[in-house]
């Protein structure tokens, strides 16, 4: 009797955590339609998002790019098919890697600063101040943030994040592994469709959505101080995560599934 | 018959009820505030002053009661009415709680920016004619809240609260954490700035010191419930043995007795 209890008590929170982040999505959405609107706090979002995140988000598709090419003619070459390799390391960064690592490694810095930020913003009575001044939190604090990352995720992140990893194989091909850069670009250019380019920005305004949620619906809803904050951090960091690496399988699913 | 019975309260709780799963915080509080009075709430920790305060600003629901500004009930407003109510109010939060991604300035006009949207360089004028009138130079404007002492941080939240000239200024433990001589001259710019914009204040404290100066009629709240209200002149005299050990600070009375018998 206790251990269905325990049970139906863990059915019943899930339930409703599910339903109270349904909700915080659905307003965060609506929010972006409605009036007011506040361009400089979605414009400084954008730099912080977009721009600030551009040098690790470079630096990772570079090496990631680099090490899959160098993975890919080595295990081409078991059965000579070291030629493939323009074309699997188009595909591989494009479709899968570029946006996947990308959406990790801003999950990692930008959902846990936002929920940092407005975790602390709770506990020392800053958005309960916002509200006194007329203004709804809400708009002025998570819609941007939410708007901002959605936006620059695909249209800045993950195109930087696919050109550069890209790029990272062709260094390699061409400097250390003996391919001509001519030849390489040609068959990189040939094999690159562009269902391959939607699916990756699809992904990357997915990943975005899921990332700023996370960050902004655990540090909005942070309790108890300093360790409450830093419970929200991860909690955020974890759930955007786990969130990435499942909606990936589902924009691939649709996008690719015969 | 004319008088002050006439006069609508500029706040009016009645029947006040608020709990947090069994704990009841509010037991059905009953208080008035009129038009241009001061009103000290008094009473411990965890006594529900903090909650109040929050109840009528609209930050926590009340399970049930009735909050009333200006006559007009405020408990389940949403959307436009609430922020047509929250335009009358201005707020000093214990901790200041000044947004520190934004500079001091940014943080005192944030209000004229975000929902007025009055002009850059008009906001900050504004903002430094308040930094002013609560005794900070505009050398303050520009820094971030970080970089103040707790005693300007209070300042500049000061300046805040009275920026966009409410009609009604909520003060939250207003000389928490201050030593004695900021503490009297927060207390001394509270009164200044609040006759000056002519607005009706209701505070929260447990600092004597401050409910001396800055009240007209002070109130005690007792385990969620108002258990004295009263002019300030006749708080040292009010026979209620409650209040009594409260104001004087003692270890001996009813206070501690009902806390030992928790």
């Amino acid at each position: 009797m206790n251990f269905l209890a325990v049970i139906g008590r863990v059915v019943f929170s899930f339930l409703q955590a599910a339903g109270r982040l349904a909700i915080f999505a659905s307003t965060a959405i609506s929010h972006i339609i409605s009036p007011p609107f506040y361009p400089r706090a979605l414009m400084r979002q954008m730099i912080t998002i977009g721009y600030y995140s551009l040098p690790v988000v470079g630096l990772t598709a570079l090496f990631t790019g680099a090490a899959l090419a160098l993975n890919i003619y080595e295990g081409g070459s078991r059965f000579n098919a070291e030629s493939a390799l323009p074309s699997i390391v188009v595909i591989g960064i494009v479709r899968e890697l570029g946006p996947v690592l990308c959406g990790l490694i801003v999950a990692g810095r930008v959902s846990a600063s936002m929920a940092a930020e407005l975790g602390t913003m709770r506990v020392t009575e800053q958005i309960d101040a916002m509200a006194t001044l007329s203004t709804d939190p809400f708009k002025y604090l998570i819609t941007p943030r939410i708007l901002a990352t959605t936006l620059m995720m695909p249209l800045m992140l993950v195109i930087v994040s696919d050109t550069i990893g890209v790029f990272g194989g062709f260094l390699i091909a061409t400097t250390k592994l003996g391919f001509n850069p001519g030849p390489y670009i040609s068959t990189t250019m040939d094999f690159l469709e562009n269902i391959d380019i939607i699916a990756s920005l699809t992904k990357a305004a997915v990943f975005g959505f899921f990332i700023s949620l996370m960050g902004c619906y655990h540090g909005f809803y942070s309790r108890g101080g300093a360790q409450g904050v830093g419970v929200s951090t991860t909690n955020a960091v974890v759930s955007a995560c786990i969130l990435i690496l499942l909606s990936n399988y589902i924009v691939t699913e649709m996008f690719f599934a015969s | 018959m004319t008088g002050k019975t006439d006069i609508i309260p500029k706040i009016s709780l009645k029947g006040l009820h608020k709990q947090f799963g069994n704990k009841v915080v509010l037991d059905h509080v009953d208080l008035d505030v009129m038009p241009g009075e001061s009103m000290v709430i008094i009473g411990g920790s965890g006594s529900g002053k903090s909650v109040t305060l929050k109840c009528i600003l609209g930050l926590l629901h009340p399970e049930s009661g009735s909050i009333k500004v200006d006559g007009k009930e405020t408990v389940g407003l949403t959307g436009k009415a609430r922020k047509q109510v929250q335009k009358k109010f201005g707020m000093l939060f214990q901790g200041a709680a000044l947004f520190d991604s934004l500079p001091v300035w940014e943080n005192v006009a944030f209000g004229l920016l975000a929902e007025r949207k009055v002009g850059r360089e008009e906001a900050k004028e504004i903002a430094i004619e308040k930094l002013r009138r609560v005794g900070l130079g505009p050398d303050v404007a520009d820094l971030s809240p970080a970089e103040l002492s707790g005693g300007m941080q209070k300042r500049v939240g000061l300046a805040r609260a009275i920026a966009d000239e409410p009609e009604i200024i909520f003060f939250d433990e207003p000389t928490t954490g201050l030593d004695p001589i900021m503490a009297d001259v927060i207390n001394e710019l509270i009164v200044e700035c609040v006759k000056d914009v002519g607005a009706t204040a209701l505070t929260i404290t447990h600092d004597m010191s401050s409910v001396r100066k800055i009240a007209d009629k002070v109130a005690m709240i007792y385990e969620g419930n108002i258990i004295w209200t009263g002019e300030k002149d006749n708080i040292d005299h009010c026979g209620n043995a409650y209040v009594e050990q409260f104001i004087h600070g003692s270890a001996e009375g009813p206070i501690q007795m009902a806390l030992l018998k928790a």
